[in-house]
C-alpha cells in the first residue's frame, strides 16, 4: 500500500462522525454520507438476500437505478441504500 | 390533475453538466428556473461530489475540468436549486405547461413542480452485459465504483479489476488508484484507447488521453486491450474473475484465460441515456451512432413534443463537454421561445453550432470505436441470470425462444426478464440483442417506484404539507 486516500487525495479534514447500526453492530459514518456508502466502506458488502434464491446482494449500479441495494432503515423498507443519506440513529436491519 | 404551488417559466431535470448550463442560461435572461437533481448536491454523474461534512479542500482532484463545473454551479444566478427531488411522472397541466410530480427526501414525501416548458437532461447510467457471477456482491458497475468515490470517499475495493468498453474505463481505473486501492488490470474487451486519428482533431482529448496514460504507468496498472472478464467467481462474495483473451467479436479464444484475485470488479459497456421521461412525454426517440435509443431533437434541442426540450446524454451519449454545450443551447432556446423570437438569432448561435457538431462528430467516433460485439453471448452459461430482480437465467430465455418468442417484448412475457425492481433498467438491452433486436426505447408509465399511500396523498395535500 502506498498510503494513498480519498481523504489525502482531495485534502479532506471530515467533521467528527456519527454512528449507525447494522442489525445491532455499530458503523461509522461522516456526515452526507450514504447508507450503502458507509456499510460498504465498513466492509460489509451484503445487506439483502433474493426471494428465489437467496442470493446476496449490495451495491451494484450505485446510482438508483438497479435497485439491488434494497435496505431496512428504521423499519422502512426498500430504500435504496445508495441514494438514502444516514442519519445519526439509524436502524439497518439486513435480511 | 394536481394543483401545484409555483409556477415557473422552466423547470430542468437533472443537475449534471447539462442542465447546470441550462437553467444558468434561462436564469441569468430573467426566466423563474426550477432546477430539480434526485442527488443531494448538484453535478450530476459526472460533477458528483462529495457531502459538505467532509470540507475537501481540493475537490477537483477526482474531476477532470473541475473549473468548468465550479462556473457552471457559480452561473446558476436565481434557479430555485430543488435537491432530493426525484421525478416520477411528467403530465401536461390543466390551461397548459407542465406538472413535474416529485418525491422529495431521502426518505420520499410527494410535490409537485409546475412549469410552462421544460427541459430533460436526465443523463445515462453504465450499460452491463450479463456474465457468469456478475451477480456477486463486489461486482459494480464502474460508474458505480465512481460514484462511490466521489460522492462518498469510499474506496470500491482493495484490490480491483477494472474492465468492458470505452475510454470511461480510464478515469475510473486512475481514480481508484489515486485513491489507495491496488487496481490489478484494465481489461478492454475492444482495441486500447489509443491517440486515433480522430482525437487529433480534439487536442484536448488528446492531451486527457496521454494524461491517463501517464497515471496508469505511475500506478503500474498494466491496459489490456482484446480482454473480457468472461466470469467472476467466489463464495457469497467476489474473490477472483477470469479474463479471456477475445477475438475482434469478442468470442473468447481457447486456452486464453488468466485468473485474477481481486475483491472488487468495476465493470461498464458504456452508457445507456434515461429516457423514462422524454418517452412519457411522448417526444419522438430515435438513436445515437451506435444504435441506442436518444430522444431527437432539432438544432435548438428541441424535441418532437411542444415546450419540452433535451440536451446531454439524453441526446445521445457525448460526454460532459458536449453536454454543457447542448444546455447551453437549449436554455437561449427556451429563452428565445419564450419570448416568441427566433433562437438562431443568438449573437453566439452560430459559434455553438460550429463548436456543437465538432464535438458531436468526436463523439459519435467514439461511440462507433466501442461498440458491444455480438461474442458476449458465448460468456453465458444456462445459469447465467439475464435479468438480476426476477432472477431470470439465461437457460429460461432460451426456453421462451424455442418456445417461439422471437422478440424481447415475447421473451419478457414468457420468461419475465425485466419484471422486477429496476423494470428492465439493467437487463433490457441484453435481453433485447438476445433476442436479435436493437435495443428499444423505454415504455415505463412511472420513472420512479411511488408508493400507492403517496399517490392517494397527492389529491388530499394542503399547501403545508411541504413544509
Amino acid at each position: 500500500m502506498t498510503g494513498a486516500s480519498p481523504y489525502r487525495l482531495v485534502g479532506a479534514r471530515p467533521e467528527p462522525g456519527f454512528e449507525i447500526r447494522v442489525d445491532g453492530r455499530p458503523v461509522p459514518v461522516v456526515p452526507g454520507q450514504t447508507v450503502g456508502a458507509a456499510l460498504h466502506a465498513a466492509g460489509i458488502r451484503t445487506w439483502r438476500t433474493t426471494r428465489f434464491d437467496g442470493r446476496r446482494r449490495g451495491l451494484f449500479c450505485g446510482i438508483g437505478v438497479c435497485f439491488d441495494c434494497l435496505v431496512t432503515v428504521n423499519g422502512e423498507e426498500n430504500l435504496r441504500a445508495c441514494l438514502t443519506e444516514a442519519r445519526p440513529g439509524d436502524e439497518v436491519t439486513t435480511s | 390533475m394536481t394543483r401545484s404551488e409555483v409556477a415557473y417559466d422552466l423547470a430542468v431535470v437533472g443537475a449534471g453538466p447539462a442542465g447546470l448550463a441550462a437553467a444558468g442560461v434561462a436564469a441569468r435572461a430573467g426566466l423563474r428556473v426550477a432546477l430539480l437533481d434526485a442527488g443531494a448536491r448538484v453535478g450530476g454523474q459526472y460533477f458528483r461530489q462529495p457531502p459538505d461534512g467532509f470540507h475537501a479542500t481540493r475537490p477537483g482532484a477526482l474531476h477532470h475540468g473541475y473549473a468548468r463545473f465550479v462556473r457552471l454551479r457559480d452561473g446558476l444566478g436565481d434557479t430555485d436549486v430543488l435537491l432530493g427531488h426525484r421525478v416520477w411522472a411528467i403530465e401536461p397541466a390543466v390551461g397548459g405547461g407542465f406538472a413535474v410530480h416529485c418525491l422529495k427526501g431521502g426518505r420520499e414525501r410527494a410535490a409537485t413542480v409546475a412549469a410552462t416548458r421544460l427541459l430533460i437532461a436526465t443523463g445515462a447510467h453504465d450499460r452491463v452485459l450479463p456474465f457468469p457471477g456478475w451477480d456477486l456482491p463486489g461486482v459494480m458497475t464502474a460508474g458505480g465504483a465512481q460514484a462511490l468515490l466521489k460522492g462518498n470517499l469510499v474506496v470500491a475495493g482493495r484490490r480491483v479489476v477494472v474492465a468492458g468498453t470505452g475510454p470511461f474505463l480510464l478515469p475510473v481505473a486512475t481514480s481508484l488508484a489515486a485513491a489507495g486501492a491496488r487496481v490489478v488490470g484494465v481489461f478492454e474487451a475492444g482495441g486500447r484507447f489509443t491517440l486515433a486519428p480522430r482525437a487529433l482533431t480534439r487536442p484536448g482529448k488528446a492531451a486527457e488521453a496521454l494524461g491517463y496514460g501517464r497515471l496508469l504507468a505511475r500506478h503500474r496498472v498494466p491496459y489490456k486491450g482484446g480482454r473480457a472478464v468472461v466470469a467472476a467467481h467466489g463464495d457469497g462474495e467476489l474473490t477472483h474473475v477470469t479474463v479471456a483473451r477475445v477475438d475482434a467479436e469478442w468470442r473468447p479464444y481457447q486456452g486464453g484465460h488468466e485468473t485474477i484475485r481481486c475483491d472488487t470488479l468495476a465493470v461498464g459497456y458504456g452508457f445507456t441515456p434515461q429516457l423514462d421521461l422524454v418517452a412519457q412525454l411522448g417526444c419522438e426517440i430515435g438513436a445515437d451512432a451506435a444504435g441506442v435509443p436518444a430522444a431527437r431533437v432539432d438544432r435548438h434541442m428541441r424535441t418532437s413534443a411542444p415546450g419540452v426540450y433535451a440536451a446531454g446524454e439524453t441526446t445521445g451519449v457525448g460526454g460532459a463537454d458536449l453536454a454543457a454545450l447542448e444546455g447551453e443551447i437549449a436554455g437561449r432556446a427556451v429563452v428565445a421561445d419564450a419570448r416568441g423570437v427566433p433562437a438562431a438569432a443568438h449573437p453566439a448561435a452560430v459559434r455553438t453550432e460550429a463548436r456543437r457538431r465538432r464535438l458531436a462528430a468526436f463523439a459519435d467516433a467514439l461511440l462507433r470505436s466501442y461498440p458491444v460485439r455480438d461474442g458476449w453471448t458465448s460468456w453465458l452459461r444456462d445459469d447465467t441470470l439475464i435479468c438480476r430482480c426476477e432472477e431470470v437465467p439465461y437457460g429460461r430465455v432460451k426456453e421462451a425462444r424455442d418456445l417461439g418468442a422471437a422478440d424481447a417484448r415475447s421473451i419478457k412475457l414468457l420468461a419475465r426478464p425485466g419484471m422486477g425492481w429496476c423494470q428492465g433498467r439493467i437487463c433490457g438491452e441484453a435481453v433485447a440483442r438476445l433476442a436479435g433486436e436493437a435495443p428499444g426505447p423505454p415504455r415505463r408509465p412511472i420513472a420512479q417506484p411511488v408508493r400507492l399511500g403517496d399517490l392517494a396523498a397527492m389529491n388530499e395535500r394542503t399547501s403545508d404539507d411541504d413544509a
